[in-house]
């Protein structure tokens, strides 16, 4: 240490390292901008810049005959968006998230209910891990594993005849709009799936919200006479819808843009994501895609809106 | 409802839970018994026969490997990236106060939390708008780019617990910024990274929507499933292959949770 520095009271590092780090020390600001520049430029550039230019081409309109991009400032391609084929599968995707949500929700309270109240210690651990491995385990595989399940001459079949109630199988199949030739190729197969692989995301969030809840309010509750359906209508429920709301932040905005899962387990009728897909590879109707892909960032941004008005983003 | 309940949960709730939980591993379990089937034309329940041969057979089949190797680098190098840009995001939002510290965090979990097909659909229409040919490193590119935010939760709940006073102290004893860096902070956050770099790892094994948009003519082990899944060609090959990728993103799944099991934040809360 031999330089004194002027403006301190503590003597300079000397080497190229002590140097540098009380250059930092002494501006932090520096340090700052060169520690958020990286990840910053990276997002920036890559993802928002290339999210900005597909919004852009929403704008623009396809030449109908030569097939080319026509780069003039138009609203025709969202008008496209209403003729009724279009319209239809926007409708189709936006009553597909809202049910598989709704029942995403009903099958995840209990299980969240449970963890958050009742297991403790080694099962606390069970059910942690029971929804964190699906959770994470591949999307492919489950979607795979569903195709074995419901293919006509898979093991949901064969558990009906075991069960003696093929007759129930058949009668539902027979329906008009959810039934099919077999289940992986009905809306009922498409719903069944996007609930299973979605439903993790429903049952963090929720555990989240009523592991807050104190038990004795509960109890006080019981105590004051209700019955449980009243405490859970009037005392739970209230309470854990914050957390019920994110999970089906996810749940809908998933929904919404997957395009795999109506692919392979479906009826031929398309999905927001399928149109999106056909558009930008087989048709090149890149425009048509881009505001394809407006509707669920439109969705998603008025539904995000509404959670934060709900308290919704404390749960996460 | 009596007081005196309180203990053991109403029999209604435990089944419902015990159901959940059932229908949540079943059809994973079921993955392990298809492996080993004799019938290769149809998903015949239940299997007419059990055979280890579909594992000799997947064992030589060189557009596996291939598929697998390139997943296996693509999450490599997505990982390291992701771990150096999220660490550098998660430092630089959790030790100071700027200004548009809530914009930054809402920018890093975008990818994530936008449909994978919009990330998809405008990374690709970027590369051609920049003519950029589609190659490994475009896989990389849209990878590290979802997967920043897995290592940036990681890192930002480890460093809340991290105390300012351990730096301060170790710059009071004379240690610079480095020497802090490395015997103060990076101890203290190695396992969280370590997490973080593992889910960031299985996330990008397993992507397929945005791998889609940014692959061109390779295939990672996701898109040779999807091929299958569309347009089957050996059934009981891609039953072996399934069962080897849900061992494989098993493994980095506990070793998170085992590294991270103390923390107030647990592994993979904000996939």
């Amino acid at each position: 240490m031999s330089a004194i520095a002027e403006t301190s009271i503590l003597a300079g590092r000397s080497g190229t390292f002590g140097k540098v780090s009380d250059f930092f020390w002494r501006n932090p600001k520096i340090l700052l901008f060169l520690m958020l520049a990286p990840p910053l430029l990276w997002l920036g550039i890559i993802y928002l810049g290339s999210l900005f230019a597909l919004l852009l081409q929403s704008f623009f309109s396809i030449d109908e005959f030569s097939g080319l991009v026509n780069y003039e400032f138009t609203l025709a391609t969202y008008r496209q968006l209403l003729i009724p084929s279009n319209f239809d599968i926007i409708l189709r995707t936006v009553v597909m998230a809202a049910l598989v949500t709704l029942a995403s929700a009903v099958i995840a309270f209990p299980i969240a209910y449970y963890a958050a109240r009742y297991a403790r210690g080694k099962w606390k651990v069970l059910f942690y891990l029971g929804v964190m491995l699906p959770l994470w385990s591949s999307y492919l595989v489950k979607v795979y594993a569903w195709k074995l399940i419901l293919a006509k001459e898979g093991i949901l079949t064969w558990v009906f005849s075991k069960l003696h109630l093929t007759w129930l199988l058949d009668g539902w199949l027979a329906l008009p709009v959810v039934g099919g030739n077999s289940l992986s190729i009905s809306y009922t197969g498409t719903f069944i799936v996007f609930v299973y692989v979605w439903l993790p995301f429903m049952i963090l969030p929720i555990q989240a919200a009523l592991e807050r809840v104190p038990g004795n309010l509960v109890e006080a509750s019981a105590d004051l006479g209700a019955h449980p359906a009243q405490t859970f209508r009037h005392v739970l429920f209230p309470l854990a819808l914050p957390g019920i709301i994110a999970g089906s932040i996810f749940t809908f905005s998933l929904t919404l843009g997957d395009y795999i899962i109506p692919q392979i387990i479906g009826s031929s009728r398309l999905f927001i994501g399928q149109a999106v897909y056909a558009q930008q590879g087989t048709a090149g109707n890149i425009p048509l895609a881009a505001a394809f892909t407006v509707v669920p960032i439109v969705i998603m941004g008025f539904y995000l809106w509404m959670a934060k008005k709900q308290g919704a983003f404390d749960a996460l | 409802m009596r007081s005196d309940r309180s203990t053991s949960a109403p029999l209604g709730l435990k089944i419902a839970a015990a159901g959940g939980l059932l229908f949540l591993h079943l059809p994973i379990l079921l993955i392990f018994l298809y492996a080993f089937t004799t019938e290769e034309k149809s998903y015949q329940f239940p299997p007419p026969g059990y055979t280890l041969q579909w594992l000799a057979v997947a064992w030589n089949r060189p557009d596996v490997w291939a598929a697998l190797g390139l997943s296996v680098r693509v999450a490599a190098i997505a990982t390291a990236i992701a771990l150096v840009l999220g660490t550098l995001c998660a430092a630089a939002v959790s030790q100071t106060k700027f200004f548009g510290r809530e914009t930054i965090s809402l920018l890093v979990i975008l990818p994530i939390a936008l449909p994978g097909i919009i990330t998809g659909i405008a990374l690709r229409s970027a590369f051609s708008f920049a003519d950029i040919p589609f190659s490994f490193w475009t896989i990389v590119l849209g990878h590290a780019t979802f997967c920043v935010v897995v290592v940036y939760n990681n890192a930002v709940a480890r460093f809340r617990r991290v105390s300012g006073s351990l730096i301060e102290a170790s710059m009071d004893l004379g240690a610079d910024g480095f020497q802090t860096f490395r015997y103060v902070v990076l101890p203290n956050i190695g396992t969280a990274l370590l997490a973080g770099g593992m889910l960031a790892f299985a996330l990008s094994f397993d992507e397929v929507i945005v791998t889609t948009f940014t692959a061109g003519q390779q295939q990672t082990l996701p898109i040779w499933m999807l091929e299958e899944l569309v347009r089957p060609r050996q059934r009981p090959v891609t039953n072996v292959v399934a069962m080897l990728v849900v061992l494989v993103t098993l493994l980095p799944i506990l070793l998170a949770y085992y590294l991270t099991r103390d923390g107030d934040q647990v592994a993979g809360g904000g996939k």
